[in-house]
């Protein structure tokens, strides 16, 4: 889908955030961005999306693939919806800004709202809503405008584990559903290794890529028990203990 | 239980003052050229009204005219220093310059310039009204969350989109404290111009009728038109707190 050459980011300030970024992502991967805090996982996503420009190198979108407004769905770490809007208006917002009217796009937002389970919550405003709940919200807004390249940076790092647990199941399904593009920011080995099917461990200071990782754990109920999952787990942190030794 | 006391408490507080007032006036034989009672004061208001009405509601239309001035200058003033940031640096040291300068100050200069007295009266009490609106608007603005600014430019917003579905109501709360001082200060200002206005021989309003009964010692009647503003404040601070709780009702709907 994209091409990522020789990509580096170093802010006025003098901060290297990101050195020597290559990659060829496929249409259709899970795409797991897997570092600790601040080895430039957000500043490479912002980079994708478009909302900064690298310092050097480039991104070069395969044909067809080149994004304009609304082929990018980004999903924020908090959920930040309009308060003061509705679940319905906030899934609503992307297309409201391309001059689509809510009449005309009203089963859309109905079938996207109840595709990440919140059918019974279209009128509920942020205040009201979980937690998960708004996190859902915030992944059916990404959704709605059905962008080819669906961006997430660490949607699930302020849930409880009961929560997160359930999201990951959802979004990874919807992930076999769809066959979306995504590329997810984590800080959670278990987390890459559960929803991904291909994990790119980044070092820090300056952010490179350490390793690249194709998954192949088995679909199914078993997901985060099976050994191809505890394998994985195993080789991503023996890879961490190989790039960042104490 | 306890709540209802809590509600009850600043009435019968006042009452408790008031009737010590009264008792204490009554006890020391207090002429009521230097203190009145609440009692002469409430007789003085009946005995008066004819001229303390009209005056009030002169004060409180220059006050509600300079409020809604105020809200459209300091709106828009904040909405253009978010958008420039060299409108924001050229425009920001005068708006402090005149609000740290003291309306009595300027106001006879703009009771001679503005030569329509009712106007004069309106723009002192903008001066005066205007900056918490700006600043805290401008605050509101300013902490819109990035992320939702991202969000909107990943979808092609425009700017007028960003500013109307995004900006303004991000900042409306902000707004909406900075409207509820504003409130009181426009009552303080419409009544400092007419002091000044007033002792400048243009008759009109609550303020002038108060150095009009100083200089005739009738002290009660001083003492009504005081109530009044007062009381006006008070019903300016809190029917703009109703407007607050109704215009955010939506978004504090748990
Ligand atoms: N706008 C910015 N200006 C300067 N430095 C920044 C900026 N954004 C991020 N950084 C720095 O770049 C590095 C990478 O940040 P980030 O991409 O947010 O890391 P991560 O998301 O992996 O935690 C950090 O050292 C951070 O302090
Ligand atoms: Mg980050």
């Amino acid at each position: 889908m994209f091409t990522l050459r020789a990509l580096a980011k170093q802010f006025p300030n003098g901060t290297r955030a990101l050195e020597d970024i290559t990659a060829d992502i496929q249409a259709g991967e899970f795409v797991a961005l897997l570092g600790p805090s601040g080895c430039g996982k957000s500043t490479l996503l912002r980079l994708l999306a478009g909302l900064e420009a690298p310092s050097a190198g480039q991104i070069t979108w395969d044909a067809g693939h080149k994004p304009g407004p609304g082929d990018v769905g980004f999903v924020f770490q908090d959920a930040t919806l309009l308060p003061w809007a509705t679940a319905a208006e906030n899934v609503y917002l992307p297309l409201r800004l391309r001059g689509q009217s809510r009449a005309e796009t009203a089963p859309l937002i109905e079938t996207t709202l109840a595709r990440v389970g919140l059918a019974e919550f279209a009128g509920a405003r942020p205040k009201a809503l979980s937690g998960g709940m708004k996190m859902r919200v915030s992944i059916a807004r990404a959704l709605v405008s059905n962008p080819m390249l669906l961006l997430m940076d660490e949607p699930f790092a302020a849930l409880d584990e009961f929560t997160r647990h359930r999201l990951q199941e959802d979004l990874h399904h919807l992930w076999r559903e769809t066959g979306k593009t995504i590329v997810f920011v984590t800080h959670s080995i278990y987390e890459a290794s559960f929803l991904a099917s291909r994990i790119l461990v980044m070092s820090p200071r300056p952010g490179r890529i350490a390793a690249d990782i194709r998954a192949s754990v088995p679909e199914g109920p078993n997901r985060r028990e099976c050994p191809e999952y505890i394998a994985l787990v195993h080789r991503i942190t023996e890879t961490f203990r190989r790039v960042m030794p104490l | 239980m306890n709540q209802l006391r809590e509600r009850l408490a600043p009435f019968v507080f006042g009452m408790l003052a008031l009737g010590l007032w009264q008792g204490s006036v009554w006890a020391l034989a207090v002429p009521s050229y230097v203190v009145p009672g609440p009692i002469a004061i409430f007789n003085a208001y009946l005995s008066d009204y004819a001229i303390l009405n009209p005056a009030l509601l002169s004060t409180l239309t220059v006050t509600f005219t300079a409020l809604l001035a105020a809200t459209l200058l300091g709106v828009f003033l904040a909405v253009a220093m978010a958008a420039s940031t060299l409108f924001r640096a050229a425009i920001q040291p005068w708006a402090v310059i005149l609000q740290v300068t003291p309306v009595v100050a300027i106001a006879p200069l703009i009771i001679i310039w503005v030569n329509q007295p009712f106007v004069a009266l309106v723009v002192c009490a903008t001066i005066v009204a205007f900056f918490p609106i700006l600043s805290n608007t401008a605050a509101g603005l300013a902490a819109t969350p990035p992320e939702l600014l991202d969000l909107f430019h990943l979808n092609g917003a425009t700017r007028w989109q960003t500013l109307f579905l995004l900006r303004l109501p991000a900042a409306l709360p902000n707004f909406l404290t900075g409207l509820r001082i504003s409130g009181t200060l426009a009552l303080v200002g419409a009544v400092v111009a007419e002091f000044v206005a007033g002792s400048g021989g243009f008759a009109s309003g609550l303020a002038y009728r108060i150095i009009e009964a100083s200089y005739r010692l009738e002290i009660p009647r001083m003492f009504a038109a005081l109530v009044l503003l007062g009381v006006s404040g008070i019903i300016i601070y809190a029917a703009l707190g109703l407007l607050e709780r109704f215009l955010l009702r939506k978004r504090n709907a748990a």
